[in-house]
């Protein structure tokens, strides 16, 4: 489909309401156009010579018919701008659940402050189009008509000429609106670059004072503020002739119809009321020929800002839910196995390879973890550990026959399902500005979000400690992104919080780094008895984490290379038993 | 441009004081100081342009009372010469006057632009831990953009609009005053319109603009933190709470579109009122020849032009109210005292050097903390009375449990943040007497957030520096092990980062982090859990390097792993923000302390099993 007819998909849920709009702006419209007419009998007879009584019928008359109109005038606003806040509020909903169902990779390729310039100008600007462009297009279409309708019958040849100016302004119009277009892009990509730049210099703050880089940032931030009074200069020499040539080419007009209007009333073929009129229709003409200019744009703007957001909306999520088209089971009906309610699972993959792009990361991975025990992950930097444990909760999607859980791929399960099984803990914890028991609860469903069960979860990842020095507890704010907490308290906020949805697999990536041994220990203590009914993966590069893990993997460059429990591992003597040795060497460089 | 930005929907704060603040208004128009012969143009342009607007109807009046009854045809001629001077004159006045006021509204924000940014990098960290960064960009770009347009469309055309007001209301007093009283008589009416529009739209375009600010918080937390969005399954509930704010956006707004669709049809009707008035009293004075019929036509054209002006400026109030709020906020900002700066005494030592000079080559020399007491929150100390001492070429290492201080005390070194109680000298001077950039021109910071740009993995490991040529680049990247993984991408060095470094592993972040503090080469290297997501492997490979590298230089490291720390000089053990011991390994281990605790937990560890496996 077409974007326009897309667009009117959505217009056309209002289709009463433009209705109705369209109906007053006809009434308004001819209304407006009846005044002068009034003008015109009332000039006309006054030069006649006439009674009192009929100059001030006229009079009421005017008054009158200004009345009806604005009341019309009233509806049509009312209505139709009214219609286009619905449609916004539709296209704003949609255009976020459009952004819910992308996939982590999408969000990786696609800068936040471009995804919210879309959600926010962009949307304004298709709002602009269906609202106030729309009022003002078939103002402006229906008044042109009238007007010129009515200028003809009180005289032809004046008309005429009064709409020589007219092929000026269409080229006026496509010359100016498709310049002013183009620098009009120009300038928003300028802007982004100013936020981004904000944006990045901001969140990088400790780094930039340590480094004593502010100087640095403040002179790149100076040449993107250049350019853009520059791109600025471009559009302003344009705009300032724009608007204005639209008033000139006008006033021309006027000032032929005075001209050549009273030469005609000298010649006794017009009378002065005609004149009259015909300057007032004029007028009201001139302003839908300025308005022609900007309704335009608007509408460029709108199309162009209607299609960025259409690229989001349209884009293909790389993991989602599949659904059945061809057999006939309803819009949107998810198949797959529901997970049968078990306390814990099996998980197995299965010859999986997998690649970013063309950057092969996993290389023929088998490997099953049996319901209910722990398996530990250890490997170098960028082996592939958080990659393997982000195919599970399909973060990234696996190719098709290679990650099952009891027996069923992962990509025939119900997203929903798949995550609501899955307590995860990621490497680097994303904590929302929000209390830190609503942090903890975030996965919490029905009853999970019970303050108790929140303090529990709390309890196992060994926060309790922390919060009861904090005088506000369970209820602290923590900052942007979990600013104010120190590195091991968000991460054990992390661990609560996957704890909080009483998972059936719990996936820990490396979420003891930032924790000290001594809490390390009781968390790993604590969690004992959770992980004796879950099945469990963690990673860490400590083989005193892993060591009591049921299986042991050691990832080298994607592969699996060793795999087994610490004893088996270390009489094999290859790279775990390396590192092992390693770890002990260092310990005991400690006791000696 | 203006108008998208007005509309750029980007606010998140509710700073909505006055709509018309003097203070504010004065402070403002500061800003238009260095413009002032820009702005004198500008303002004699527009009211040149407003005179002449003031012609057509005059003429007409002309036309009709004097050459259509003589049936003078070369002065109709005249007439239309003199009124197409007046357009073109006034099609130039526009043209000088939008150029002009454009301009040095741009020239104006570019200013203003870097006022603020240049402020934020300067403002404490304190402030930054509280006002998030997407408030902060705000401030940058939709907040200055609202005053771009007060200036260019908004003062200056608001004179127009006043002259041409004052114009029309001369013009028709000289024609005939008593009409002109006619036709003024419906003014109470408009100021009382104008007041109710006023007063309702602020009010709503306050509530529209909490509701956005909700909107834009909103969206902005869910897309960065999408990831965890979906692990837990918050879709469906987010889309809920997204749609009642939505609600709350698209209510606020209707409610005041109804007051704009009053206001202009009721200006009209006034404006009709008026006509009505004129002709009805008006056509009985022509009736009885007291008044000319060109006059009475001139009046009609001019009550119309008369009451354009006015639902003008009402929509300029909008303009004005918005600019209001921008600037309260903005000022607000640039009032910010920053409290971490250079001191005065070291600020007049030097005060040819720029504020952020190039860094001087200093030593590590002596650090010292002197019973040093700090909060982040008003009494919530997270440090007590800590006192130690490292020696130049010293290494110390800090140990403690997870929230005990340790990333504080950097904090505090650094001057991230000042000490409450007690000080910090270096070689006995207190850094607060010393310039900023020779205090941190010391160190090399690993920070235990690791932050990257989007931008090649070169300049996240140079950042500005220049100097830093790619041969420097490389040997830092080389010490720290991260050509390993960097040689293996096509583009190496070269390589563009998506935001925050998303797609490198942490543990690679964490070592491209590492290389930029080597690179920087300073005296002192601090080191905040700087390998806590790195191998084994790589992190004594690392250990080993750096004892080269940092032979005769001082090395401040903060670890979990007892082991990293081993062959430190000197260990520092916090303790719920207390210094609780100091001294070496073995000095520590023998005082069977804290440490000693810590040191058998770990060597422990090794003999049972901290993972009880599931009974099978
Ligand atoms: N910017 C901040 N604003 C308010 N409170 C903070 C801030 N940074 C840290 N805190 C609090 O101060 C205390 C000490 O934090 P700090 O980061 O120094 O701990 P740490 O010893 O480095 O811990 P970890 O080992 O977990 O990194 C913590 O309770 C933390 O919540
Ligand atoms: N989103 C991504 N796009 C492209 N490449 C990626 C992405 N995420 C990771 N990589 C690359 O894939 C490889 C494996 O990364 P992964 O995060 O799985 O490593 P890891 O074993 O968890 O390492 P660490 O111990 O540092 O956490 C790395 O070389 C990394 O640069
Ligand atoms: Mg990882």
């Amino acid at each position: 489909m077409s974007p326009l007819r897309r667009l009117l998909g959505y217009m056309a849920r209002y289709r009463r309401s433009f209705l109705l709009g369209f109906v007053c702006i006809v009434l308004s419209t001819g209304i407006a156009l009846a005044g002068p007419w009034v003008l015109k009998y009332a000039i006309d007879d006054l030069t006649a010579g006439v009674t009192m009584g009929k100059v001030r019928m006229y009079a009421l008359g005017l008054f009158a018919l200004t009345i009806v109109g604005a009341i019309f005038r009233f509806l049509m606003r009312r209505i139709i701008i009214g219609a286009s806040r619905d449609i916004e509020f539709d296209l704003r909903h949609d255009f976020f659940t459009a952004l819910q169902r992308l996939d982590l990779a999408y969000f990786q390729r696609n800068r936040t402050g471009d995804l919210m310039s879309r959600a926010t100008s962009d949307l304004n600007a298709v709002r602009m189009m269906v609202g106030p462009a729309v009022m003002y297009t078939a103002t402006t279409v229906l008044g042109f008509i009238v007007a010129v309708g009515l200028m003809l019958s009180i005289d032809g040849r004046l008309t005429l000429l009064t709409l020589v100016p007219l092929p000026f302004v269409s080229i006026i119009v496509r010359y100016f609106g498709s310049a002013i277009h183009r620098r009009f892009e120009a300038i928003q990509e300028q802007l982004s670059e100013i936020s981004a730049q904000t944006q990045e210099t901001l969140s990088a703050v400790r780094v930039i004072r340590a480094y004593g880089q502010e100087q640095y940032a403040i002179e790149r931030f100076r040449l993107a503020n250049e350019e853009y009074v520059r791109r600025n200069k471009g559009l302003i020499r344009l705009q300032g002739a724009y608007y204005p040539s639209m008033g000139l080419l006008m006033g021309f007009a006027a000032m032929l119809v005075l001209w050549l209007g009273s030469r005609e009333v000298v010649a006794g073929r017009m009378t002065l009321g005609e004149l009259v009129a015909f300057n007032a229709y004029l007028m009201l003409l001139s302003w839908p020929m300025i308005a022609f200019g900007w309704v335009t744009n608007l509408l460029q703007r709108g199309m162009a800002s209607w299609k960025r957001m259409l690229e989001v909306m349209d884009a293909v999520p790389a993991v989602a839910d599949r659904v059945l088209d061809d057999v006939d089971c309803g819009d949107g009906v998810v198949v797959g196995a529901d997970l049968k309610v078990r306390p814990y699972s099996a998980i197995e993959f299965r010859n999986l390879t997998f690649a970013y792009g063309d950057h092969v990361v996993l290389r023929d991975v088998s490997a099953v973890f049996p319901a209910g025990t722990t398996t530990a992950i250890v490997g170098a930097t960028g082996s592939g550990k958080s990659t393997l444990l982000g195919l599970l909760p399909r973060l990234h999607e696996p190719p098709r026959g290679t990650v099952f859980i009891d027996g069923v791929d992962v990509l025939d399960m119900p997203l929903e399902t798949l995550r609501g099984a899955i307590g995860f803990v990621p490497q680097e914890p994303f904590l929302f500005s929000a209390s830190i028991a609503e942090n903890v609860a975030f996965g919490a469903r029905g009853a999970q979000g019970d303050r108790d069960r929140v303090e529990e979860a709390a309890g196992l990842a060994r926060l309790d400690k922390d919060l009861s020095d904090f005088p506000k507890g369970y209820d602290t704010l923590v900052g942007e992104r979990g600013i104010t907490l120190s590195g091991g308290q968000k991460q054990r906020t992390a661990i609560a919080r996957a704890l909080a949805i009483d998972p059936r697999i719990l996936v820990m990536d490396d979420a003891l780094s930032s924790v000290d041994t001594y809490t390390e220990e009781e968390i790993l203590s604590r969690l004992a008895a959770v992980m004796r009914e879950r099945t469990t993966i963690l990673v860490s590069h400590r083989v005193s984490t892993v060591r009591g893990a049921d299986q042991i993997l050691v990832l080298d460059d994607g592969r699996i290379v060793e795999r087994g429990t610490h004893d088996a591992l270390v009489r094999h003597n290859g790279l775990y038993a390396d590192l092992y040795r390693k770890q002990l060497l260092e310990e005991e460089l400690e006791a000696s | 441009m203006t108008d998208n930005a007005a509309h750029a929907a980007t606010h998140d704060e509710e700073v909505l004081g006055k709509a018309y603040d003097a203070r504010l208004m004065r402070r403002l128009l500061t800003y238009l100081r260095p413009y002032r012969p820009q702005v004198a143009l500008a303002v004699a342009a527009i009211i040149g342009h407003s005179i002449l607007e003031l012609a057509p109807p005059y003429l007409t009046k002309v036309v009709i009372d004097r050459y259509i009854p003589a049936g003078d045809l070369s002065g109709l001629g005249f007439i239309a010469v003199l009124f197409f001077v007046a357009l073109t004159v006034s099609f130039a006045l526009e043209y000088v006057q939008t150029w002009t006021m454009q301009m040095t509204g741009q020239r104006i924000m570019f200013d203003l632009r870097m006022q603020i940014y240049t402020h934020l990098q300067r403002l404490d960290l304190r402030f930054h831990d509280r006002h998030p960064v997407g408030r902060m960009m705000t401030r940058v770009t939709t907040d200055v953009d609202v005053l771009n347009e007060l200036f260019t469309s908004g003062v200056v055309s608001v004179f127009g609009d006043l002259f041409t007001l004052v114009g029309i209301m001369a013009v028709l007093v000289w024609m005939d005053w008593r009409l002109a009283l006619m036709a003024f008589s419906v003014l109470p009416l408009i100021v009382l319109i104008t007041q109710w529009f006023r007063r309702n739209v602020r009010d709503s375009y306050r509530a529209v603009r909490t509701w956005l600010a909700r909107i834009n918080a909103f969206l902005q937390e869910r897309i960065t933190g999408n990831a965890t969005v979906q692990l837990f399954r918050r879709e469906e509930r987010d889309r809920v709470a997204f749609d009642t704010i939505n609600a709350g956006h698209r209510d606020a707004n209707v409610q005041s579109i109804f007051y704009y669709a009053v206001f202009y049809p009721a200006v009209e009707v006034v404006g009709a009122l008026a006509a009505a008035l004129l002709l009805w009293i008006g056509g009985g004075w022509v009736i009885e020849d007291a008044l000319t019929l060109g006059s009475l036509v001139a009046f009609l054209q001019y009550s119309q032009r008369f009451f354009r002006p006015i639902s003008d400026m009402s929509e300029k109030f909008n303009v004005l109210q918005g600019a209001m709020a921008s600037s309260e906020r903005i000022f607000a900002l640039l009032d910010t005292p920053v409290e971490i700066a250079n001191s005065r005494t070291a600020a007049r030592d030097d005060m040819a050097r720029p504020a952020f000079g190039p860094v001087a080559q200093t030593t590590a020399g002596v650090i010292r903390f002197e019973h040093v007491t700090f909060a982040y929150v008003q009494g919530e100390p997270v440090l007590r009375d800590v006192s130690f001492e490292i020696q130049p070429g010293q290494r110390v290492a800090i140990v403690g449990a997870t929230g005990s201080g340790k990333t504080t005390i950097v904090n505090l070194l650094l001057r991230f943040y000042d000490v409450q109680e007690g000080r910090i000298t270096i070689d006995g001077a207190d850094i607060r007497s010393m310039r900023l950039d020779e205090l941190r021109g010391r160190f090399g910071l690993v920070l235990q957030d690791v932050h990257l740009s989007s931008g090649t993995l070169a300049s996240n490991v140079r950042l500005g520096r220049e100097s830093i040529d790619d041969a420097a680049v490389r040997r830092a990247v080389e010490a720290v092990r991260a050509d390993l993984f960097i040689d293996r991408l096509p583009r190496g060095l070269d390589t563009r980062l998506a935001e925050r470094g998303a797609t490198l592993s942490v543990g690679q972040k964490q070592l491209v982090s590492f290389a930029r503090a080597l690179a920087f080469d300073r005296p002192v290297l601090i080191l905040d859990e700087a390998t806590s997501s790195v191998d084994t492997d790589t992190e004594m490979l690392i250990r080993d390097a750096l004892t080269t590298l940092m032979r005769g230089r001082t090395t401040l490291a903060i670890a979990h792993r007892l082991s990293t720390i081993q062959d430190m000089d000197r260990i520092l053990v916090m303790h719920k923000g207390h210094l609780r011991e100091s001294g070496s390994h073995q000095e520590l281990l023998a005082g069977r302390g804290i440490y000693h605790r810590l040191y058998e937990l770990q060597f422990k560890a090794r003999g049972t099993t901290a993972l009880a496996p599931a009974a099978s």
